[in-house]
């Protein structure tokens, strides 16, 4: 019988399409439960304008986050499995007898199994000028939108609520660059995670921020302006409160309303209630999530449980058996920056709970353990220093393997005792958000193979690390698949045995798997780099493309220039000290113009030429050679830039010269090989213009010379650079920078800037001092030297390179038409210039894809 | 150096393309460990990759991952005793015997058979 004739597979009809209500779809589709497995047909009822997000991190929208960001469901996630999702038509009503769910929309969908996930809203408490304009609450994308919108006008604001979901708000609100207050009615922060205790050292380090804090005050009354709008608080202290906006963030209930409207049974303070299976009074209906009332009596208003929820449901509609009876209410969270957990018996209601306490306001660091007699873990709150949440909250309910006392003292107070993942039993659960244990993360050997096949890790995120921990990789430090060294000891075997050639290195000292192979793209820019770094040491080309070195090279060394996403390469000159001549920068605009090259000013002062073809590279650079330019490195791991500020020549602040030692600083360093980019920056004086200290290597100059700071970094984790030394003289700054970096290039890791690489050695900063600034271990002769002959042996890359027919040869795009110019780099115009044509790479323009036969 | 594993005097590449073979270039053009673009008659475009002991291999050049035609601009690599190169633009690594990709098999290249004589 043709299958299509009665369609009898099962319709499911998810109302609520947040965290919750997607992670369900996940769990039918991981079960094969979906339309595209001709399983069941699945109707999701969304209300809001867009498709889940991840709530939770609602306020990484003002660090940066996108709302397309914050998604949870991957691209093409609907389409694969055939969900039909509706977006911006919630649900208005429910037929239970029909079995229909009627939409705002007006349309109605018939359905065998009903699942609610329609979450909880925010709780308004019932003051007088709640309603006024100017009032919000925080709970989704459109909320936040608003806010950000109404703040424009805005000076102060103000949130009701200090507990979890307050502070976030706060935390928003201080995003907006408000200044900002929190009313909480109890007389602590968190008063549901936390004690006293703990409170009060969030308090501390909260106020430090410059937030305002109102503990054990209500809110009386929410007053008005003459325009309508908020203008301030009565407090219930008698006290009042001048502000231009209230958030209330006083807590969530369950949104129970159209459970209530079709007759289900829902709790007496709101909730629907439901069985271990999730299952309402009406068999055909399920609830999960913070709607629901779960049949331990409680409504959660954490992920955890509810994707545990989602779970128990999908398991149960594909027949399987499964239950929710109560989860852990543990949390970790980073609040405004402040790391708050609290796991188990936080407040030590249990008969016997002892309480072992280190507080330490003064830095904002509260930890707590609740233990029984016996030394038995019963929970534990953790404020300001949470590194141990993901190692502790597993323990809970077993006995302690060191003392308690020695797990809250800091490191270096008599009892520094981390207690690793090692010492977990393997049933520990690690990620709470996904219900993984130590034993299940075990058995994989990478993170990304930990997420994708446990999920763990892909929740809150508090559990990385002790995954990281619990992972293998600590056993083999290997480089890569091919080397069973890490680069700093590949360093060492290149320089001792004057090792020149990437094979050679491969076949002698390669894992035994690998001799004889071609090595990968991790071991071969590497080594490269190495030989690179040591060249006119150990006897090598110091030209990076010669012989072998050209095959270990990454494309951006290979062809001396930076590949961009359309194939195409970008040229930057360098420009020492980010000083330039009018004849210079006339160059650089005539070559731009002559080429059609996209021209735009880099963050290191200098200028970046985008969209030359690889036949054009050479051509560019003669005319920037015959006026004076040398290659930027800009695509190499090498010294990029020295910015300066103007310093003491022209600025009425300045101490000391900053242009001319930068340009000596970035002449001695240029094309240096290193593990990672170095960049630099000297300041003219502590008003500090060139932002030295968020650089490798930074230079401040003092009436009595230089400091010098190391390991600073922008990007994705800043990091202000420490102090090495200070008031050194131009002679003393140099041979200290040449010893510094010396030391860095020998033992770092690769791709490890100096940032990472300070905070990785043993013994960090004051490690480095003692090596570079006292020589502690002998070696600063030999850094100095080798130094000294990277400065003697520099040539310029790219005048050699066209200096010279047979290196010319490789900037040809097509080895058998050497004069044809790649149809696929093509531009479009754009704001008076041009950019890469993107559709063109998008769509299969190039027939290459009817070849396809040829291969078999 | 390199030159006397290369013992035949002349060496020329061929290119599998529709119903015959196309002449690429002298092999001695090639360099071990790296690739080569090849634009074919019809206007498509292959990378070619000579390993260490000297064996040709092509793929199409089209990294299916950001449209760009740049695989032949790809660091070369043995994994578990298999040839692959790795697309320079976000690093995911080909099979060049299968043209599968290493680090998600749904997305794959073309392959063409490649003689040197």
């Amino acid at each position: 019988m043709p299958e299509t004739t009665i369609p009898n597979t099962p319709t499911f009809v998810l109302v609520g399409h947040g965290m919750v209500g997607q992670r369900f779809l996940e769990s039918l589709a991981a079960r094969g439960l979906t339309p595209a497995a001709g399983r069941a047909r699945v109707v999701v009822l969304c209300e809001e304008p867009r498709p889940a997000y991840d709530r939770v991190q609602l306020t990484s929208y003002f660090a940066g986050r996108s709302p397309e960001e914050l998604s949870l469901v991957e691209p093409e996630f609907m389409e694969k499995h055939g969900f039909e999702l509706y977006v911006g038509d919630p649900a208005g009503s429910v037929d239970r007898e029909a079995r229909t769910v009627t939409a705002r929309s007006g349309a109605v969908f018939p359905y065998d199994t009903l699942v609610l996930a329609t979450g909880s809203y925010p709780f308004v408490p019932p003051v007088p000028g709640k309603d006024t304009r100017g009032c919000f609450v925080y709970r989704t994308i459109e909320d936040l939108l608003a806010i950000e919108e109404y703040a424009k006008g805005a000076e102060t604001g103000a949130v009701v609520g200090g507990g979890l979901l307050g502070l976030e708000a706060a935390g928003a609100l201080k995003g907006l660059g408000l200044r900002t207050h929190v009313v909480e009615f109890a007389p602590r922060l968190m008063p549901v995670q936390v004690d006293e205790g703990g409170g009060a050292a969030l308090l501390r380090t909260i106020e430090g921020m410059g937030l305002t804090v109102h503990t054990g005050v209500g809110t009386q009354e929410v007053t008005a302006g003459e325009d309508g709008a908020v203008n301030g608080m009565a407090l219930s202290d008698g006290s009042s409160l001048a502000t231009d906006l209230v958030v209330f963030s006083a807590g969530v209930r369950p949104r129970d309303q159209l459970a209530r409207e079709c007759g289900l049974a829902v709790g007496e303070r709101g909730g629907i209630v439901v069985d271990a299976e999730c299952r309402t009074s009406d068999p055909a209906v399920f609830a999960i999530g913070e709607c629901a009332l779960a049949s331990d009596g409680r409504v959660y208003g954490l992920v955890a449980p509810g994707y545990e929820m989602a779970e128990t449901v999908a398991e149960v509609l594909g027949g399987g058996r499964a239950g929710f009876t109560g989860a852990d209410m543990s949390t970790k969270l980073k609040l405004l920056g402040v790391d708050v957990a609290s796991f188990g018996d936080a407040h030590g209601t249990a008969e016997g709970a002892l309480d072992v306490v280190y507080a330490d306001s003064r830095s904002g660091v509260y930890k707590k353990l609740v233990v029984t007699a016996d030394g038995t873990l019963l929970g534990g709150v953790l404020v300001g220093d949470a590194d141990d949440y993901g190692t502790l909250r597993p323990m809970t309910g077993s006995v302690l393997p060191v003392s308690p006392e020695q797990l809250v003292l800091p490191a270096g107070a008599g009892g520094p005792v981390t207690l690793g993942p090692s010492a977990l039993p393997d049933d520990a659960v690690i990620c709470s958000c996904h219900n993984v244990t130590k034993g299940a993360i075990c058995e994989h050997t990478t993170l990304p193979e930990v997420k994708k096949c446990t999920r763990a890790g892909t929740g809150c995120g508090s559990c990385v690390k002790v995954i990281g921990q619990l992972l293998p990789q600590s056993q083999d430090t290997g480089l890569c698949g091919c080397f069973p060294y890490s680069r700093a000891e590949l360093y060492e075997i290149v320089r001792t045995l004057r090792v020149t050639s990437f094979t050679a290195l491969l076949d002698s000292h390669g894992r035994e798997e690998a001799r004889g192979g071609e090595g990968c793209e991790v071991c071969k820019p590497t080594v490269g780099s190495v030989i690179a770094s040591l060249a006119p040491t150990v006897g090598a080309s110091g030209y990076v493309l010669d012989g072998e070195q050209a095959a270990l090279q990454d494309t951006n060394d290979h062809f001396l220039a930076n590949l961009q996403r359309n194939g195409s390469y970008s040229v930057v000159p360098r420009i020492p000290g980010g000083e330039i001549t009018p004849e210079k920068l006339i160059v650089i605009g005539e070559v731009a113009r002559d080429f059609g090259l996209y021209t735009k000013i880099t963050g290191g002062q200098r200028i970046d030429l985008f969209g030359a073809r690889v036949d054009q590279l050479p051509l560019i650079w003669t005319r920037l050679v015959d006026a004076g330019f040398e290659s930027g490195h800009a695509y190499g791991k090498s010294l990029r830039t020295v910015k300066s500020c103007v310093g003491q020549t022209w600025c009425r602040y300045g101490v000391q010269d900053s242009v001319k030692m930068a340009i000596d600083l970035e002449l001695r360093y240029r094309g240096l090989r290193s593990p990672h980019k170095l960049k630099s920056a000297v300041s003219g004086c502590a008003r500090e213009c060139a932002e030295a200290r968020g650089k490798d290597f930074g230079i401040i100059a003092t009436a009595g010379g230089w400091n010098l700071y190391v390991g600073g970094n922008g990007g994705a984790t800043p990091r202000h650079a420490d102090l090495l030394a200070q008031d050194l003289s131009d002679a003393e700054l140099v041979r200290l920078i040449d010893r510094f970096l010396m030391f860095y290039i020998r033992t770092a890791d690769r791709l490890e800037r100096t940032s990472a690489w300070l905070e990785r050695i043993d013994g960090g900063l004051e490690h480095v001092r003692d090596v570079v600034v006292h020589d502690s271990l002998g070696l600063c002769d030999e850094l100095e030297r080798l130094m000294a002959d990277h400065v003697t042996g520099y040539r310029d890359e790219w005048a050699e390179t066209i200096d010279d027919p047979e290196r010319l040869r490789r900037f040809v795009t097509f080895v058998n038409a050497p004069d044809a110019p790649d149809p696929s780099v093509r531009f479009v115009p754009e704001r008076d210039q041009m950019k890469p044509d993107l559709e063109l790479l998008a769509g299969p323009v190039l027939a290459v894809r009817t070849l396809e036969g040829t291969s078999s | 150096m390199t030159t006397d594993t290369l013992s035949a005097p002349v060496a020329v590449v061929r290119i599998a393309h529709a119903d015959g073979w196309v002449t690429v270039c002298d092999r001695a053009l090639l360099s071990p460990g790296r690739g080569a673009a090849v634009l074919l008659p019809d206007g498509g475009q292959a990378a070619l990759f000579m390993d260490r002991s000297g064996a040709v291999r092509a793929i199409g050049n089209r990294d299916p991952f950001t449209g760009a035609y740049v695989l032949s601009r790809g660091l070369l690599g043995t994994a578990d005793g298999r040839p692959f190169v790795a697309s320079p633009l976000l690093k995911q690594r080909f099979d060049l015997a299968t043209g599968v990709c290493l680090d998600d098999e749904e997305v794959s290249v073309p392959v063409y058979a490649v003689r040197v004589e």
